[in-house]
């Protein structure tokens, strides 16, 4: 979706901010709510990566703006929570499990947690599926503006560019955020010249690398 | 910003030990912009914990699981990591050559493997080539060998101007290339994750192996600053 998370290109969004010696999390609630979030998502359910993602760029735009990157998070959660099951809309604004509900044992304990962070669950997957691009190749990223989510930025659509490498069969998160199915296929890595993408203003050695999936591409 | 948030943000930033100042770019403690933060501090701690508490009456989180996570990302998982792949690649060339034919098992044989690092591309400076790092569309970061990303990493002005401006973003960190050096921007668009590997400084030949990782700092394995024999400030 044309939304404002897909930020590429923008101005005006003032100076970059840097905070010395930054802790990790600047509150408790940090903490808490990336670790609910990942023990949840890790305990499974109707949930992804992308799906995930999809939802933080449904927030109303000015509050994606004006909301701290975990002030995001919070607004996810209970939607998360609800969405998968885990809990009823009731739950959620009471606070409190429904009378007679039974309660489950936790799936994952702390002694899991160290493993559940090495745990590799890459989305390149072993599919055969032929790649349409070969490195080298010159390619447009085309010109579409879905209304669900994508990974392919704004600012690339209808840009000339060449695969550098075709880095494998990885899930396409245009369907998986939708639960449509993980639909692999070839990623790859596709060089733009910042002229391209932003004319003469730009260094005529500078480049962007974008990945991007088979979908995104057509021939140039 | 409202009084309460101005408090909130001194109390963070010192109980974080900050004091040093950086001429170039602008500090989160004298911020008045209001962007990033406004939301009353009190009122996420009471929402997250009502949600803590729904969830592990139900049994469907356990409390010690969730400090167990806080606790690997405060003090396990950070950017030494990564300094420590650096610096095994700087001092060790049949490492760096694994490095950068199969990032993900080289940097796996130092232990750091996981979530939002699952295929790791790294991503070599050389005197005429910079990278520089950067996820428009999210905050796609590599947690195994950086820990979790500072908040300017997910911020609008980064997110926005470094595909566009990436002169003029390493500028606001005070590193100004020569014309003649090629920069290249990676957007983190899909589940690849980069580590810039960074040159190592003139003058540090004679350093351990232990001490080269001392002078890895986080920034410039993003790829917005370099690395230099005098640490500037902490540990970034």
């Amino acid at each position: 979706m044309n939304g404002v998370h897909d930020m590429g290109g923008m101005q005006g969004m003032g100076p970059i901010v840097y905070e010395e010696n930054e802790p990790v999390f600047h509150s408790d609630w940090e903490g808490r709510v990336y670790a609910l979030t990942r023990v949840l998502r890790a305990g499974g359910g109707k949930w992804n990566i992308d799906a995930g993602r999809h939802e933080l760029e449904l927030l109303p735009p000015a509050e994606y703006l004006r909301m701290s990157y975990y002030e995001r998070w919070v607004a996810r959660l209970p939607i998360q929570v609800l969405k998968t099951g885990f809990a009823t809309q009731a739950e959620i604004q009471s606070g409190t499990p429904a009378p007679g509900s039974t309660k489950t044992t936790p799936q994952l304990t702390a002694e899991m947690v160290p493993a559940m962070i090495v745990r590799r669950a890459s989305t390149r997957r072993d599919a055969r599926v032929s790649p349409r691009f070969k490195v080298g190749q010159r390619v447009r990223a085309r010109n579409i503006h879905p209304s669900g989510h994508t990974r392919l930025p704004r600012y690339a659509r209808g840009k000339l560019g060449a695969v550098v490498q075709d880095r494998g069969v990885f899930v396409f998160p245009d369907t998986n955020a939708h639960f449509l199915g993980e639909k692999p296929q070839h990623l790859y890595s596709v060089r733009f010249a910042a002229r391209e993408l932003w004319g003469e203003q730009a260094s005529p050695r500078d480049s962007v690398y974008i990945d991007m999936w088979d979908d995104y591409l057509e021939r140039a | 910003m409202d009084p309460t948030r101005r408090g909130f943000l001194k109390a963070a930033v010192t109980a974080a030990g900050a004091a040093a100042t950086t001429p170039d770019l602008a500090h989160a403690q004298d911020q008045d912009h209001g962007h990033d933060h406004q939301a009353v501090p009190s009122d996420l701690t009471l929402r997250v914990k009502a949600l803590e508490s729904l969830l592990v009456e139900k049994g469907l989180v356990d409390r010690a699981a969730l400090d167990a996570v806080v606790d690997t990302y405060e003090t396990k998982i950070g950017p030494r990591n990564g300094a420590r792949v650096v610096a095994r690649a700087w001092v060790d060339p049949a490492y760096k050559k694994r490095l950068l034919a199969d990032p993900t098992a080289a940097i796996a044989e130092l232990g750091y493997a996981g979530g939002q690092g699952e295929d790791m591309v790294v991503l070599e400076n050389a005197p005429k080539v910079h990278n520089l790092v950067v996820c428009t569309l999210c905050s796609c970061y590599p947690w195994p060998v950086l820990g979790l990303p500072p908040v300017w990493y997910k911020s609008a002005p980064y997110r926005s101007r470094a595909v566009i401006d990436p002169r003029g973003v390493l500028r606001e960190f005070g590193l100004e290339l020569d014309g003649d050096v090629e920069v290249r921007v990676w957007d983190s668009t899909a589940e690849i994750r980069y580590l810039v590997l960074p040159e190592r400084p003139a003058g540090s030949e004679n350093m351990s192996e232990e001490a080269l990782a001392a002078l890895v700092t986080r920034d410039s394995m993003v790829g917005v600053k370099k690395v230099t024999l005098a640490r500037e400030g902490a540990r970034a």
